[in-house]
């Protein structure tokens, strides 16, 4: 298939006044963003300001009812299926299958992005080397510590080389030092180019990405690196930048 | 409330209970006591045994060995009478999507022996938030106001221990600020909390917590006693390249961990041989710049680190 919209090979994620209504509930208001490749772009919002239904319209999973937006260059409004095999996706609630074995879900996950065969086994052997996860490939997922199944729910998320990563909280209950770890597993993907779209409610965690924006009420309030919103905020931690935007949100979903 | 046990001074009781699922323990040896009218965190990662304490608490299930008593009632024998006065909010959201805010709660004081007006006063300030609502599915809420109606469900029939599993999992930072607020004014009107959470900054807005991994408690103690018993010296790191820096300070000999900690890393240093100028040197000369170097206090997130290393 042609792509239809010219883009910037360099900004993997663009959203120009993107939106989504539900009747006359403007879920997604107009939103506009850029993500350049290989950045670490944190998405913030408070519990329903609408970060869930603008990230499901950029997996393709949802169509915008207004603006438009790309995503690997393609368009997510008609080339929803281009977009799925463009990205990658893992959140807290869905991550691997728990009955199926480690090696099960890999192959799994990666004969359904096309992968080859050999190119599957290679990397699996791969991936258990970097992860020392080898005593681990023949047992159940449900039977791993949630901190190693997110870690290899990441890792499945982006065996297929995607252009970008989408995760939605992934750390969500996850120990302080898996927490961490996750974090550097991240860091090594956007080092090989995979840029990185994350949602959190962990507050550090906002300091660890590139950029950030922060929803209110279905629009995007602030979007800036760490270093610049604690600066135009005059605040001492990303924390304390979210309090002050989010408090000004009006909607009751709270 | 008129059957108060009063040999028991404590709210909670717990001593040496273990819990195993197949091979799995979920519990090993846990022992606590919670005193009347504190707010008493549980706080670890998921998978730690907090769900599986809470339901042994809550007589839903058996320990397979140990005893415990909740409001001087024993979990085993007396679980009729801990039924009736305690409140629960499971980490689940359980209540009937399809019956109406109002019926939910109507549903609750019903089965209590109760009613709303009778008890309004207790859940008057959460449940005005979704009030308006009343007629609206449970089912159609959203989270934070879900979390209001079962906290309201759970209070009508005004508990003398509440139990409160991971109530905040998942919630923006705003909300959580709120939901502890709410917590503040439920312990004013003489209501003990077990509250368990995966976040650890909320440890301090506790008055006593207990950190849990593995199925163990690593310590118990009121959060600035933990504190104050970090064993090592915690140094925030901030440079102008904070990847390399990590890198770097793990290498270094005579530093005993490090972590990223939002925008800066925390080093624990416990030799006595390291300073915060030698450490400047050091790193001034493996090429990194704007080198910031302090003392700090940790926080419950260091110390649960230190203490799940041991």
């Amino acid at each position: 298939m042609e792509k239809t919209i010219q883009h910037n090979s360099n900004k993997v994620i663009i959203a120009e006044n993107l939106t989504k209504k539900f009747g006359n509930f403007k879920a997604v208001d107009n939103i506009s963003f850029e993500v350049e490749r290989g950045e670490i772009f944190g998405f913030l919002g408070a519990n329903g300001a609408g970060k869930t239904t603008a990230m499901r319209m950029l997996c393709g999973l949802s169509i915008p009812t207004g603006g438009k937006g790309l995503v690997a260059g393609y368009d997510i409004g008609k080339q929803t299926e281009l977009v799925k095999k463009s990205i990658g996706y893992m959140s807290q609630k869905f991550s691997l299958y728990d009955d199926l074995k480690v090696w099960e879900n890999i192959e799994l996950f990666g004969g359904i992005y096309g992968m080859k065969d050999q190119e599957i086994k290679q990397k699996t052997d791969e991936l258990m080397r970097v992860l020392d996860f080898e005593s681990e490939r023949n047992k159940l997922v449900g039977s791993l510590p949630l901190g190693f199944k997110q870690k290899l729910a990441f890792s499945v998320s982006i065996f297929h080389n995607p252009q970008v990563v989408f995760l939605d909280e992934p750390t969500g209950g996850v120990d302080p030092i898996t927490r961490r770890q996750f974090w550097e597993l991240i860091y090594d993907a956007t080092s090989r180019g995979i840029t990185v779209f994350v949602t959190t409610h962990y507050m550090d965690e906002a300091e660890y990405c590139n950029r950030v924006s922060v929803m209110v009420d279905g629009k995007i309030e602030a979007l800036d690196s760490p270093k610049n919103l604690k600066k135009q905020f005059n605040a001492n931690s990303m924390d304390e930048v979210f309090q002050q935007l989010a408090r000004k949100a009006k909607r009751v979903d709270s | 409330m008129d059957k108060q046990n009063i040999q028991s001074e404590s709210a909670i009781s717990c001593k040496s209970i273990n819990k195993k699922y197949d091979t799995i323990e979920a519990l090993k040896g846990v022992s606590f006591e919670v005193e009347r009218g504190e707010i008493f965190g549980i706080i670890g990662p998921d998978g730690a045994g907090k769900t599986t304490l809470f339901r042994i608490l809550t007589t839903l299930i058996l320990a397979d060995s140990g005893t415990a008593s909740v409001d001087g009632f024993d979990v085993v024998t007396d679980y009729k009478e801990i039924r009736k006065r305690v409140g629960y909010m499971p980490g689940k959201f359980s209540l009937y999507q399809d019956l109406t805010v109002e019926e939910n709660l109507n549903f609750f004081a019903t089965v209590f022996n109760t009613t709303i007006e009778e008890n309004y006063e207790l859940i008057k300030d959460i449940y005005q938030q979704i009030e308006p609502f009343k007629n609206r599915r449970a089912g159609k809420l959203s989270g934070g106001m879900k979390q209001k109606l079962a906290l309201s469900c759970a209070l009508i029939h005004k508990p003398s221990v509440l139990f409160l599993d991971e109530p905040t999992t998942g919630v923006d930072p705003v909300s959580r600020k709120e939901f502890w607020g709410m917590l503040k004014n439920l312990k004013a009107q003489g209501i003990t909390i077990l509250v368990s959470t995966p976040y650890m900054d909320e440890a301090g807005l506790c008055d006593r917590i207990a950190l849990i991994q593995n199925g163990q408690f690593l310590k118990i103690d009121t959060p600035k006693n933990i504190v104050n018993q970090y064993e090592n010296k915690l140094w925030a790191v901030q440079s102008d390249n904070m990847y390399k820096l990590l890198n770097d300070l793990r290498a270094n000999e005579l530093t005993s961990n490090c972590f990223a900690f939002g925008d800066k890393h925390h080093v624990s240093v416990s030799s006595e041989q390291l300073s915060i100028n030698n450490l400047k040197e050091t790193l001034d000369k493996l090429g990194h710049t704007n080198i910031e170097i302090r003392e700090i206090e940790p926080t419950i997130e260091d110390c649960f680190m230190q203490l799940s290393q041991k």
